[in-house]
C-alpha cells in the first residue's frame, strides 16, 4: 500500500514536451512509473520517444484518460497556463492532479481550488509549487529523486521539497510508504491534514513525519487534527525559527506576519498534540528512528 | 509587495473607488502649489509602510500653502518606527461624519477570498476584531463568482451599514473588488471609508498588497517597487534572479530549496549560541538546479556583504547530483577570482544526497585553501559559526 499513488497508477504529463516536463518524464519513467501519455493540443496524435519508450501525445486530458485509463496527471506547464491546465484536469474528473509549477499567482490557485469545490472535489489536487509525491519502488509523480530510498514504514508529508529529500536521505535505510510534497504556496490543494488522514488509514505506514514551515496556520490545524484523529506516532519538524517578520522566505507562503505563522507557535501546537518535534532535520530523523525502534 | 498609501490611492482611482484629490512630493517647497490647488487647506501625510503614523506625528493639517510647506518640512525625514519618511502625500481635507472599514483579502485557512467590513472604522481593525468581534463582518467571496451586487449587499447587511449609505457602500465594494482582481492583490483595505458632511462615501486611506507571482501579467507593477528602500545587496540579487533576503548576522548562507535554506538559518543560529552569538547573514536559495553560474552569482552577492565573516554552502543533491554541485563551486570560485574579486572568506561546504562521495572528492582534489568540508549539516553549521566568531 501507499497513499494517493501506487504501482497501478497510470500517469499522464501536462506539459510533457517542454524542457522541464521532458526531463522529469524521463526520470519518472526510469523509476518505474507507468507514464501512459502526454497532453499538448498542438502535438496531439504524435508520439515522443523517451529513452526508447514511445509515449503518445493527446490533445486533451479527457482524451488521454479515455484512451489510456490514466488516473493521475502531473502538471509542468508555465505559471500563466497553470490555471487552465488544472481546470482541464478537474473537468476531466481525473483522480489526482499534481501541480509542480512554481510561481502561480494566488488568484489563479484560489480560482482553480474554488472550481474544484464547485465540481464536487472529484480531483485531488497536490500543489502548486510542490515536488509531487513518490511511493518508492511503486510510482513517482513529480520531481522527487527516486533513488534516495526504498519502500518502508514511514509516511512523510512536507511543505518543502529539499527538506523532504533530506529526511528521506537520513532515513533511507528504513524506507517510506509514500512521501508527499504539498508545497509552500499560500493556497494549496492537499494539506497536511489530508495526508495525515491517508497515512493513518494506510496499513503499511507505521509512523508519520510531518515537515512544516513558517506562514499560515496549517501546522496548528494539523496539530489539532492529530490530537483528535491520529493514533500512529507523528514526528514533526518546523523550519524558519530565525525568519524575521514581514520577509518572505523563498516560498510565497513562508512569511511571518505579526504574531501569526511563527515557527515557535507551530512547534508548541504540535508538541501539545503529542508530536515529537526535532530541533534540526537530523534530530527529527533521530526521533523517527527511536519511535520505529 | 506592500504599496504606499499614495500608490493605493492611485489604484483605487484607476478602478473607480471614490477618493479625494491628492499628490505626492519629496520636496517640501512643492507643497505650496498643491495646497493652492486644493484651495489652501491640505492634509500632509507621511508615506511609510507601517501603521500608527498618525500617533507618531506623521499626519498634520495645514491651514494654508505656507503652512503646508512647513508641515511637509517637519514630516519629511521623520523616523516612524524605523521607517524614514522620504515622501509625503498632500490630500484634500475631508468633512468626516462617520468612519467605516472595508477590505478584501486572501483567507489562507479556508483557501478562499474574504470580505471584511465594519461600521467602526478609523481605528486599527485588529483592535476591533479583538475587542468587539461582532462589529467586524467576515463574508467569504468565491474566487470565480466574485463580489456581485448580491454579494456586496450581503456584506453591507452583515456589517449593518446605515440605510442612507448602504447603496453607496455596496458600489464601493464592487469597485474595490475590481482593484483586488484586476491588480492581482492579496489585500485591498480602506480604513477609514468615510461618510462626508454631504453624505458621500469616500476612501480616505488605504492599503494594498500585490502578488509578486503575478508580475508576468502586471507590467505596471514593477514601477511600484520602492527601489530606494531596497537593500543594495537584495537589489543586486534580484537583478540576477536570485531569491535573497539580507539578515543581520555574520554567517553567509547558500542552499538549495526554500525549506532547506530556512532550516539552515535555524541550525546556524543554534550553533551560533556556542560561538559568540553569531547569526545567519542572509537567506539565499539557489534552487533545485544549483548550476555553476547560479552558484557563482550567489557567492558573489554573499562575498560582497561586508557583514559576512564565513560562508556556509549547504546543498542536498536531489535532482542535481553533488558532483555537479561541487564542480559548480570550484568553477564559481575560479570565475570570481578571474573577475578579480577577492575571495578571502572561509567557505564551509556540506554536500549530501545524490553522488555525495563524488562531490566531496572533487572538492578535496581541488584543494582550495578557503574551502573546508564537513559531512553533516549540524557539524558544518557549527564550523561556519566558529569561523565567523574568529
Amino acid at each position: 500500500m501507499a497513499i494517493f499513488l501506487t504501482k497501478d497508477s497510470k500517469v499522464i504529463v501536462q506539459g510533457m514536451t517542454g524542457s522541464e516536463g521532458m526531463k522529469h518524464t524521463r526520470r519518472m519513467l526510469a523509476s518505474g512509473t507507468q507514464i501512459v501519455g502526454g497532453v499538448n493540443p498542438r502535438k496531439a496524435g504524435t508520439t515522443v520517444d523517451v529513452d526508447g519508450t514511445e509515449v503518445p501525445v493527446f490533445g486533451t486530458v479527457a482524451e488521454a484518460m479515455e484512451k489510456t485509463g490514466a488516473d493521475v496527471t502531473v502538471i509542468f506547464v508555465p505559471p500563466k497556463f497553470t490555471k487552465d491546465a488544472v481546470v482541464e484536469a478537474i473537468d476531466a474528473e481525473i483522480g489526482l492532479a499534481v501541480v509542480i509549477t512554481e510561481g502561480v499567482p494566488v488568484h489563479d490557485s484560489a480560482a482553480f481550488w474554488a472550481y474544484a469545490g464547485s465540481k464536487g472535489n472529484k480531483t485531488r489536487i497536490i500543489g502548486p509549487n510542490c515536488p509531487g509525491l513518490i511511493s518508492p519502488e511503486q510510482s513517482n509523480a513529480g520531481i522527487i529523486p527516486a533513488d534516495i530510498t526504498k519502500s518502508g514504514p514511514i509516511g512523510l508529508v512536507s511543505k518543502s521539497g529539499t527538506l523532504t529529500y533530506q529526511l528521506m536521505y537520513e532515513l533511507r535505510d528504513l524506507g517510506f510508504s509514500s512521501a508527499v510534497g504539498i508545497g509552500g504556496d499560500p493556497v494549496i490543494g492537499t494539506t497536511h491534514i489530508d495526508a495525515l488522514a491517508a497515512f493513518e488509514a494506510d496499513p503499511e505506514t507505521k509512523i508519520i513525519v510531518m515537515i512544516g514551515e513558517i506562514g499560515g496556520d496549517a501546522e496548528e490545524r494539523a496539530a489539532a487534527y492529530i490530537a483528535e484523529h491520529v493514533t500512529k506516532p507523528v514526528v514533526g519538524y518546523v523550519a524558519g525559527f530565525t525568519a524575521p517578520e514581514g520577509k518572505t522566505m523563498g516560498h510565497a507562503g513562508a512569511i511571518v506576519s505579526g504574531s501569526s505563522g511563527t515557527a515557535q507557535a507551530k512547534k508548541e501546537a504540535l508538541e501539545a498534540a503529542g508530536v515529537k518535534v526535532g530541533k534540526t532535520p537530523s534530530e527529527t530523523a533521530r526521533l523517527a528512528r527511536e519511535l520505529i525502534g | 509587495m506592500d504599496l504606499f498609501e499614495y500608490q493605493a490611492r492611485d489604484l483605487f482611482a484607476k478602478h473607480g473607488v471614490p477618493v479625494l484629490d491628492g499628490d505626492v512630493i519629496e520636496t517640501a517647497a512643492d507643497a505650496a502649489a498643491i495646497a493652492e490647488r486644493f484651495g489652501g487647506r491640505a492634509v500632509v501625510k507621511a508615506q511609510v509602510k507601517v501603521g500608527g503614523r498618525g500617533k507618531a506625528g506623521g499626519v498634520k493639517l495645514a491651514a494654508d500653502p505656507a503652512d503646508a510647506v512647513a508641515k511637509a518640512e517637519a514630516i519629511l525625514g521623520m523616523d516612524i518606527k524605523g521607517h524614514t519618511v522620504h515622501k509625503v502625500m498632500l490630500a484634500q481635507t475631508a468633512d468626516i461624519k462617520d468612519e467605516y472599514y472595508v477590505s478584501f483579502l486572501l483567507d489562507r485557512t479556508n483557501r478562499t477570498f474574504l470580505a471584511m467590513a465594519s461600521v467602526e472604522g478609523g481605528v486599527e481593525i485588529e483592535v476591533v476584531a479583538e475587542e468587539n468581534p461582532d462589529a467586524l463582518a467576515k463574508i467569504p467571496v468565491d474566487a470565480n463568482e466574485g463580489c456581485t451586487p448580491e454579494k456586496a449587499a450581503e456584506i453591507v447587511a452583515a456589517a449593518k451599514f446605515p440605510a442612507d449609505v448602504a447603496d453607496q457602500v455596496a458600489d464601493v465594494l464592487q469597485q474595490l473588488w475590481k482593484v483586488f482582481i484586476a491588480e492581482d492583490a492579496l489585500l485591498v483595505e480602506v480604513n477609514p471609508l468615510i461618510k462626508s458632511g454631504d453624505g458621500k462615501i469616500i476612501a480616505l486611506d488605504g492599503k494594498v498588497s500585490l502578488d509578486e507571482n503575478a508580475e508576468f501579467r502586471q507590467p505596471g507593477h514593477e514601477a511600484l517597487e520602492d527601489k530606494a528602500a531596497a537593500n543594495p545587496l537584495e537589489a543586486a540579487a534580484k537583478a540576477k534572479g536570485l531569491n535573497y533576503v539580507k539578515l543581520d548576522g555574520e554567517v553567509g548562507i547558500i542552499g538549495n530549496g526554500a525549506g532547506l535554506v530556512m532550516s539552515t538559518l535555524d541550525v546556524v543560529a543554534y550553533a551560533g549560541e556556542n560561538h559568540g552569538g553569531v547569526k545567519p547573514a542572509n537567506f539565499l536559495d539557489i534552487g533545485g538546479g544549483a548550476s555553476a553560474e547560479v552558484m557563482a552569482n550567489g557567492l558573489e552577492i554573499i562575498l560582497g556583504d561586508t557583514d559576512v565573516k564565513s560562508v556556509f554552502v549547504n546543498v542536498f543533491g536531489g535532482i542535481t547530483a553533488c558532483d555537479a554541485v561541487a564542480n559548480g563551486i570550484v568553477q564559481a570560485l575560479a570565475l570570481l577570482e578571474e573577475k578579480g574579486e577577492a575571495v578571502t572568506k572561509p567557505l564551509v561546504v556540506r554536500l549530501d544526497g545524490n553522488n555525495a562521495e563524488l562531490g566531496r572528492q572533487i572538492l578535496t582534489d581541488a584543494n582550495h585553501p578557503l574551502v573546508q568540508q564537513v559531512d553533516t549539516m549540524d557539524g558544518a553549521a557549527d564550523r561556519a559559526a566558529e569561523l565567523a566568531n574568529k
